[in-house]
């Protein structure tokens, strides 16, 4: 479906992108994407659902997950300026070069549904890591059966991809909700928590693949809405998120049980997960 | 419209015998509601059941000084209101429809009656009321976390 994800030639030695593009994708730029180029003219092949650690010099590196569409050109990321890097990142321009080093991690399996239904539950930014599915189910709409999209957040405002979320529902094959924990006077859509999307179900239970991507908490209860409509654990994903600094498993820092979620994850078969998800000390 | 058939093809209905499913059918008539249609009203009497079997519905409440919000929409296979089983039997708040909708309708008045009279037709049709009440207290408690407001992760 996509091209095999790129090897790179050491792990640990970022190779220098050019932001081509930097803009904001909701409100006042808290949420921004990058498109970015290699320096080098290679482009940097992924799956959907891997993560790059992207690296402004001089400042430090993060983690962030890859949201652009595996199958075309260019690399695009999005993120949110919320610690001390992203935010210093958040004031890079077109023409700057970060550090890339990837892609890394687990991939969403979109190619395990085909033949079945798809159910992709995103949450808040959540919406990002799964726009890669998203964007592989779209070329390759004839190999699925029904393909939904329940998107949650906070209010209207925070809707991200909102453009392309409307073109999306405009399409007659591909199912796309939308909700928000609290409309405004100007919302005349879904209010509520996006586990009520799933309530209202469409999809066959049995023959339904679905990967949900959001706040941990959110995807509990995603998770628990899935299941009690009746899609088993084992048909389940989702992506985990822990502090990730090595990316490769070697550090520890985002041990998760007796995973490391850069290496085992960031995707992850509920099933996998189900005895270690909500522990607390974890 | 086989007001039997259509009891039948809720999920929330699902599992009730065939006698408490005729009962329903004879408590209940299909009903059809255009865009901006009041289904609710603040201290109206709560006379009718309603499960949406199709379309979009708003429930809002009056904020005095904030004016009306909108607290939740509720959508097909999802019961609108509960206060027709609880004392006074008064609406709580408004619900209006965003589109074209439409919902099985029942007499409220008549249910209460029959779940009186016949115990058993009264826990069926009350656990699942609970049920309902249940997920939507935690979908309100999961709002109140407010799960995608900061600080977040920078990962996704």
């Amino acid at each position: 479906m996509s091209a095999p994800a790129s090897q790179p030639l050491d792990p640990m030695i970022p190779r220098q992108f050019r932001i081509e593009e930097a803009f904001a994708e909701v409100g006042s730029g808290e949420v921004y994407s990058w498109r970015l180029s290699p320096l080098d003219g290679e482009p940097l092949r992924f799956a959907p659902g891997q993560f790059n650690m992207l690296y402004q010099f001089g400042i430090g590196e993060v983690p962030i997950s890859i949201s652009g569409d595996a199958e075309a050109a260019g690399l695009v990321h999005t993120l949110r300026a919320v610690g001390g890097v992203t935010k210093a990142m958040q004031k890079l321009e077109a023409g700057e070069v970060i550090g890339v080093r990837g892609p890394f991690g687990t991939a969403w399996p979109v190619a395990e549904a085909e033949g079945q239904d798809l159910v992709l539950v995103a949450g808040g930014i959540g919406l990002a890591p799964l726009r890669p599915a998203v964007y592989c189910a779209l070329r390759h709409r004839d190999r699925f059966n029904r393909v939904f999209l329940l998107y949650g957040t906070r209010q209207p405002e925070d809707i991200l991809f909102r453009e392309e979320l409307e073109h999306w529902r405009a399409q007659l094959d591909l199912d796309v909700y939308v909700t928000v924990d609290r409309g405004g006077p100007g919302w005349h859509g879904n209010v509520g928590v996006v586990t009520k999307l799933i309530a209202r179900g469409g999809f066959d239970p049995a023959n339904t693949v679905a990967m949900a991507c959001g706040p941990e908490v959110m995807m509990r209860f995603a998770v628990m809405a899935l299941q009690k409509h009746g899609v088993a654990a084992e048909r389940i994903y989702v992506s985990m998120e822990r502090n990730m600094k090595c990316a490769i498993g070697y550090c520890g820092h985002c041990q998760y049980g007796p995973h490391f979620i850069c290496k085992d994850g960031p995707v992850f078969r509920f099933d996998t997960l189900q005895p270690i998800f909500d522990v607390r000390e974890l | 419209m086989d007001m039997l058939a259509a009891i039948k093809a809720e999920p929330f209905f699902e599992g009730i015998p065939e006698k408490e499913l005729a009962l329903l059918a004879d408590c209940g008539e299909a009903g059809t509601f255009p865009t901006g249609a009041w289904l609710l009203r603040q201290h109206a009497p709560a006379k009718h059941f309603y499960l949406l079997t199709g379309g979009l519905v708003e429930l809002k409440a009056f904020v005095p000084q904030r004016g009306v919000v909108t607290l939740e929409t509720l959508g097909v296979h999802e019961p609108l209101g509960w206060s027709w089983l609880v004392p006074p039997y008064q609406w709580h708040y408004d619900a209006r429809t965003l589109e074209p909708t439409t919902a099985l309708v029942f007499d409220a008045v008549r249910l209460r009656h029959e779940m009186e009279a016949d115990h058993e037709f009264g826990f069926q049709l009350q656990r699942r009321v609970i049920d309902i009440m249940a997920q939507r207290l935690q979908a309100i408690r999961m709002q109140s976390l407010d799960v995608y407001g900061l600080p977040g992760g920078a990962f996704l």
